[in-house]
């Protein structure tokens, strides 16, 4: 879309899951009553203290090692000094000279490339109160103040809005994996900063870099970024790039467009400084070890282990692996002896869209891998037909009664042989007319005959075994 | 209320007097105090008994320092910034001497926010000496030095960021003692410079000291700084023998020598001082010379002023008139904030914002505030080297009595400055101190400071004990001069 390369780099700010907020005793749950989880540390009252929840410190280096950084010997944090009316103590707790992670990497797949994304550092620090503003007032909701938030900053080495999408993606994908966030965009758990700049193909250097602040949808995410990079080539084009100034932009959602908040020469001094309450810890090796062996696979992780070692197709994989739910769900299917392609299909078809259509989540789904595993063994010896196993399913769901108990009452198939043969008998004998005309080289009313014993047994005459006997006594 | 803990106790316990008594007296002398001496910003006059339990505090009055936050209690940190502001909860130190049944009956004027060593700064007015109320308390804990020198009860907590519980004790006769950091709980406590400011205690004797500091000490869920220090028991570890202990004093601050145009105060005092050491000799101990680089101890004043200042301007970040204290006039809320603040601090805490905030600026942080700490540092480690073959550190406090409250700060001699400043180690350090009294000029108190290593607080204690007990200043209480 355009002629010159775009270099883009990404913050990423993701909520963090914990009963009690990153430095105080309030709550940290979704709530839609205003001002209820708070404590007077939240509200910076005179002489409160900060406490460290040590579940959010545990949760920022396991992310910090699943990104393949360097954790710091020494962990400690600063203050971010600034007026504004959703930060009541004056300043934000954060970390700038000691981040809990430094120098990581992660592998993004986008429209089936996979590239390694550089990770400049990942720090742990608490968000700011939220803002409403009506016509002519704000309120503010502390609820949100000191809720764990994990930042992310990338290199500037993303180059298109889908790997920037990709990106965020895989990200959220790694949250929900590690299973210490919900990576809830619509909950604004998850909220960007975008830097795009453009130059040419052969430069060296990068052009001039154009911030847009709290972008809070990956969908906007990729407006901005597109917009931008349109916006900025066209001046270039035009030979008018000395108006792209490095400055901060924010995305307005109902015209598409970003629009200038202040220049880069405006830009706030921080002024950062040790929080002196926290005492500087030691994080012990051998709890990040124990981290370390806690982080699950994730998800690209599982889906080249599905394609390669269980041959299922890139689609199916990665539709498995969209969820770690649906990849534990598989892998325990295979862990029952189930087969991958089996197993792949049913998980695929019948069950994501059964809980999609129950709206509930995989783990609350009544059939679980030991009641699926039913249902494909009798299909796998011939109990039952296809048709009946997802009849079986149904049932299942809709009752919420083993499979198994379905399987051997009167809806199961008709496998026994002699059964089926005085069936078959009495058939060919109503039937003499048909018997002759099949022998003497109409073949298609084989398949009369088929359809009779179908007709007959209700459908429950195993196929396989019905064709053998009818075989075995026409053909003779 | 000229008496010690102990001794109330003990007429508590055999009913002699009763809780409801003491605090009437109490009361009744506080309103006499503050129309003299202007030392409280509140007076409980609703304050009520408590049972006698075996806990040497239960059913005895005692003040507050009005830095420290109080339920349902108006605590202003003597600022116009909280001159509403009734508190929902309780500084866990307060909390803590409530749950040991004694009474607060008053809170007493500070600096404000405790920044500011005079006692003239608070926001109900100057505090003045009740040896002489010509002359100032110092500060910041100017209200509760008062009030104990005065004999209003016997102890009142006082919070330390300079040297705000040692100097006032030294300028009105008592006993100021500030323990290691992270001793008591600053949960509540109203910050000034955090990596400096200590909770302590004023008394008119050691072992009161001792006695209020272990009912306020303690690990605190809510202060990561605190630490364990259960084992210690103050009190019980004062026997007064302190055979074979070893202090020393720094020559550069000491010897008259080094001051080039000495007042006769300053000779007094440092001659007292001298004599002093000598008698405190005779019982069994070594008091050495050291030297320390002189350019080091000079760095001490600015070091102070970049971090206390750093720390303040972010600590006070939160006083914006919004979610508490008197809201600001204003179109918006900016402009209500900058109201709010305009007219609620003096310009004295404005100037250290501005120190404060300049230093922090990004260009200014390597050449200003990076080097104080680093020397902040080099003065912490020459003091931990002393405590390796020493005990403490003995050192006359300031240059002289309480000064007069018209003489200019700026007039002081820059040759005493650090000999005015140096008890602010003991908070760079976090350093265990006590300042007690050691004589009279011009029958005002003056007096000398004892500072050891980190946890060794009990150790302290006793020197202070041993050598508070080989003079005669113990208990005392404030006679007004001429």
């Amino acid at each position: 879309m355009s002629q010159y390369k775009a270099v883009i780099g990404l913050e990423m700010h993701c909520e963090l899951k914990s009963n009690s907020k990153v430095f105080s005793s309030a709550r940290n749950s979704y709530n839609e009553i205003p001002n209820d989880n708070i404590s007077a540390v939240d509200m910076g009252f005179p002489g409160i203290l900060p406490v460290v929840n040590k579940k959010c410190v545990h949760d920022a280096l396991m992310m910090s090692i699943a990104l393949n950084c360097k954790q710091p010997e020494f962990m400690y944090f600063d203050r971010k000094n600034y007026y504004y009316p959703d930060l009541p103590k004056g300043y934000q707790i954060t970390q700038m000279e000691s981040p809990v992670g430094i120098n990581g990497s992660l592998e993004i797949e986008c429209n089936g490339i996979r590239k390694k994304i550089a990770i400049h550092d990942i720090h742990l620090e608490e968000d700011t109160a939220s803002l409403d503003h009506y016509y002519d007032t704000s309120c503010i909701d502390y609820n949100r103040a000191g809720v764990p938030l994990l930042e992310l900053v990338t290199e500037p080495c993303l180059s298109s809005a889908d790997e920037a999408v990709a990106f965020l993606e895989t990200m959220r994908s790694i949250y929900k994996y590690c299973r210490i966030s919900e990576a809830d965009t619509k909950k604004g758990q998850i909220r960007c900063d975008v830097n795009v700049s453009i130059m040419e193909e052969n430069d060296k250097e990068l052009g001039t870099r154009v911030e847009v602040k709290n972008v809070n949808s990956f969908s906007n995410v990729y407006a901005a970024i597109n917009y931008e990079i349109k916006r900025q080539s066209e001046l270039k084009s035009q030979g008018r790039y000395n108006e792209v100034e490095q400055e901060t932009r924010r995305y307005d959602e109902e015209s598409g467009k970003t629009i200038r908040m202040r220049s880069k020469a405006d830009a706030i001094d921080y002024k950062y400084s040790v929080e002196p309450n926290i005492p500087k810890f030691k994080i012990d090796p051998a709890w990040l070890k124990e981290i370390t062996s806690s982080i699950p696979l994730l998800a690209l992780e599982r889906k080249d282990k599905y394609i390669k070692e269980l041959n299922l197709s890139d689609y199916d994989a990665g539709v498995i692996v969209k969820e770690r739910e649906y990849a534990d769900y598989f892998e325990t299917c295979i862990d029952l002896g189930i087969d991958a392609k089996t197993a792949s299909n049913w998980l695929t078809t019948q069950i994501l869209g059964e809980i999609n259509h129950q709206e509930i989540n995989l783990a609350d789904f009544y059939i679980t891998p030991v009641l699926l595993k039913q249902i494909i063994d009798a299909l796998n010896v011939g109990t039952i037909s296809s048709k009946q196993a997802k009849e079986i399913f149904y049932k299942a769901v809709e009752e919420k009664k083993e499979p198994k108990s379905f399987i051997n009452s009167d809806s199961a198939q008709i496998s026994n042989r002699e059964e089926l043969e005085a069936i078959i008998k009495k058939i060919l004998e109503e039937n003499p007319q048909q018997i002759e005309q099949y022998k003497n080289g109409k073949d298609n009313l084989f398949d009369y005959f088929v359809g009779q014993v179908m007709k007959n047994t209700k459908g429950k005459a195993n196929p396989i075994i019905t064709k053998e006997i009818l075989r075995n006594n026409l053909d003779k | 209320m000229n008496k010690t803990i102990e001794e109330l106790h003990e007429l508590l316990k055999n009913k002699t007097i009763t809780s409801q008594e003491l605090i009437k007296e109490s009361l009744k002398k506080s309103h006499e105090v503050n129309e003299k001496y202007n030392a409280f910003v509140t007076i409980l006059d609703d304050a009520k008994e408590t049972p006698i339990t075996d806990n040497l505090l239960s059913g005895i009055p005692f003040g507050i320092k009005d830095n420290y936050s109080t339920k349902d209690i108006l605590s202003t940190g003597s600022s116009n910034t909280l001159k509403n502001y009734v508190p929902f909860f309780n500084a866990t130190a307060v909390e803590k001497l409530l749950n040991a049944g004694a009474v607060p009956v008053n809170k007493t004027v500070l600096d404000e926010f405790g920044m500011g060593g005079t006692g003239t700064t608070g926001h109900t007015g100057v505090v003045k000496n009740p040896w002489d109320p010509k002359r100032m308390t110092a500060g910041s804990s100017a209200g509760s030095a008062c009030a104990v020198a005065a004999g209003v009860y016997p102890y009142a907590l006082g919070s330390d960021t300079g040297d705000s519980i040692r100097k006032p004790a030294a300028y009105c006769g008592i006993v100021g003692y500030k323990p290691t950091y992270g001793m008591i709980s600053r949960y509540g406590l109203f910050p000034f410079a955090s990596s400096l400011d200590h909770c302590g205690v004023l008394t008119r004797s050691v072992k009161d000291a001792a006695i209020v500091v272990d009912n306020m000490k303690g690990l605190d869920e809510k202060d990561m700084t605190t630490w364990d220090s259960s084992p210690i028991n103050l009190f019980q570890s004062i026997t007064g023998d302190i055979k074979g202990k070893k202090l020393c004093y720094i020559k550069e601050l000491c010897d008259i020598n080094y001051y080039p145009d000495p007042s006769n105060e300053l000779k007094e005092h440092l001659k007292n001082f001298r004599e002093k050491l000598e008698n405190f000799k005779s019982l069994g101990i070594e008091i050495e010379s050291v030297s320390v680089d002189q350019n080091l101890l000079n760095a001490l004043p600015s070091v102070y002023v970049a971090i206390s200042c750093v720390e303040a301007t972010s600590n006070m970040s939160n006083l914006t008139g919004i979610i508490f204290g008197p809201r600001g006039k204003g179109k918006n809320v900016t402009e209500m904030m900058m109201d709010h603040r305009t007219t609620g601090f003096s310009p004295l805490i404005k100037r250290r914002f501005i120190i404060g905030s300049y230093i922090l600026q990004k260009e200014n942080q390597e050449r200003y505030f990076k080097n104080a700490c680093r020397v902040r540092r080099l003065l912490v480690n020459t003091w931990k080297k002393l405590f390796e073959k020493y005990d403490a550190v003995i050192l006359p406090v300031g240059s002289g009595p309480a000064k007069y409250l018209d003489e200019e700060k700026e007039t002081l001699s820059k040759d005493t400055q650090v000999l005015e400043e140096h008890l602010q180690i003991g908070n760079f350090g976090g350093f265990p101190s006590i300042t007690i009294p050691d004589g009279f000029i011009n029958n005002l108190p003056v007096a000398l400071n004892i500072t050891g290593n980190c946890y060794d607080d009990a150790n302290i204690l006793n020197i202070a004990y041993a050598l508070e007990s080989s003079m005669d200043y113990k208990n005392q209480i404030a006679k007004e001069v001429e």
